[in-house]
């Protein structure tokens, strides 16, 4: 009795998923479902933009090399979609070492990516897709032993205050 | 001195509710700790991440065909490593006067938790999340379940949990599963008391959740809670909800659920409506 009420949950739930996701209008690649190289661009673009307008983690790019940075980003999405490119790039572990970049501030840089594509009109899907391929740089980019008070990068924290 | 202390804080986090990603603070079920509706889960409540601190404050209603359960909970991540909560249920059971001769009150519920993230992360890493807690509970009203043969009226329920967000794992929606193993020997969660002529020992228990995220701000899941069978006088139900979560903002979550909690005291079917909202800063 009990094992048919819980399978009758979970088919009711996985039909109310299925129900309202559109199947099988992929690409052949993640990079193709994002636009291709076009589109690509566009997102870094966005993102870029966000990233600029967030007081959480602007000055943790502050004194970047914003084309660069645009050229290095858009090679790595491309490559991550399975794209024809190649990321140029140093790796995510060495280009971030001694940043202290924070749980805080990575999270920080998911939103401003799901915020991206959002104002894109990434199909959601998609947009998993691309922060599955994405999210394994977590543990190369977050610190592993960090600060829990504010960094000595912080401005306007005056040290001995 | 102070403000060259607070104000850099301040200026972290000027939206408050934390940094974690939307959704990642689950709800807060019956007992006060963070996960779906019946099961705690492995993250904690609100999205603090290291660095910050955060309050959830949650009311839970479940009303079944005979009885009525109210929880007031509040829980405090620190963070992300610490959660702490409290939790208070009222229990309505008048439906059961006829069966006991007189008007019985309510049975009520004290829950404090503590649950401390182990390893993981729910979303980064490529284990779960696993969280390990405990939960000190204290039977209100124990003449009832005292009548009915509950043994005492304190004790507690220890658990591990493992919680895993899988991106794209269910047709390209986010899939989130649970699982939970609790070492209990409550009867009805504690609201009747603790131990029983059947079975006085803590008893490991198998809970599990699963839900997809359809987008960023709604999820769908189901769940189920083995539970004990320590009283004679009324059998013990496992229990299984199928829940819709709404996560507007980081401030505030709704889950709305259909819960199916079995024979509760005698009285059988015991299936209804299951609502709770949520405020975290």
């Amino acid at each position: 009795m009990r094992a048919w009420n819980i399978g009758g949950l979970v088919l009711a739930a996985c039909i109310a998923v299925s129900g309202c996701i559109p199947m099988g209008n992929h690409g052949a690649t993640l990079y193709e479902d994002l636009g291709g190289r076009e589109g690509v661009a566009m997102l870094v673009d966005e993102f870029l933009r966000r990233v600029a307008d967030d007081d959480r983690i602007v000055e943790a790019f502050a004194g970047a090399n914003v084309p660069r940075l645009r050229r290095l980003l858009e090679e790595q999405f491309c490559q991550v979609s399975d794209g024809p490119c190649e990321y140029t790039g140093g790796s995510m572990e060495e280009t971030h070492r001694g940043m202290g970049i924070s749980e805080k501030e990575f999270n920080a840089l998911v939103e401003d990516l799901i915020d991206a594509m959002e104002a894109l009109d990434v199909p959601v899907a998609t947009q998993n897709r691309l922060l599955a391929r994405l999210a394994p740089m977590h543990r190369e980019i977050v610190s592993a032993a960090r600060p829990s008070s504010p960094r000595s990068r912080t401005p306007g924290a005056p040290a001995g205050a | 001195m102070c403000l060259a202390v607070l104000l850099p804080a301040l200026g972290a986090a000027p939206a408050g509710a934390g940094s974690r990603l939307l959704a990642t603070g689950g709800a807060m079920p019956l007992e006060g700790a963070a996960g779906g509706g019946l099961v705690p889960w492995a993250v904690l409540s609100g999205y603090s991440t290291p660095g910050e601190a955060g309050p959830t404050v949650a009311y839970t209603h479940v009303e079944t065909d005979d009885y009525q359960l109210d929880t007031y909970s509040v829980s405090l991540n620190l963070w992300n490593r610490v959660e702490l909560s409290a939790a208070r249920q009222v229990f309505d059971i008048g439906a059961l006067t006829p069966a006991l001769g007189s008007d019985p009150g309510n049975l009520g519920q004290d829950v404090l938790g503590i649950k401390v993230r182990l390893a993981g992360d729910l979303v980064y890493s490529r284990w779960p999340q696993l969280a390990a807690g405990a939960m000190y509970k204290h039977t209100r009203e124990f003449a009832v379940p005292a009548a009915i043969g509950a043994i005492d009226s304190r004790d507690w329920d220890f658990y591990l949990a493992a919680t895993k967000l899988f991106l794209g794992g269910a047709f390209g929606r986010n899939l989130l599963l649970n699982a939970t193993l609790r070492a209990t020997r409550a009867n009805q969660l504690g609201l009747a008391g603790f131990g029983g002529d059947l079975n006085d020992d803590h008893e490991l228990m198998a809970e599990l959740s699963a839900a997809v995220l359809l987008d960023r701000k709604f999820a769908v899941g189901v769940e189920y809670r083995q539970k004990p069978d320590n009283l004679g006088f009324a059998a013990e139900d496992d229990w299984y909800d199928a829940f819709v979560a709404w996560f507007p903002g980081k401030h505030v979550a709704v889950v709305v659920a259909w819960a199916e909690l079995g024979s509760i005291a005698t009285l059988d079917d015991q299936n209804g409506p299951y609502l709770s909202i949520q405020a975290s800063y």
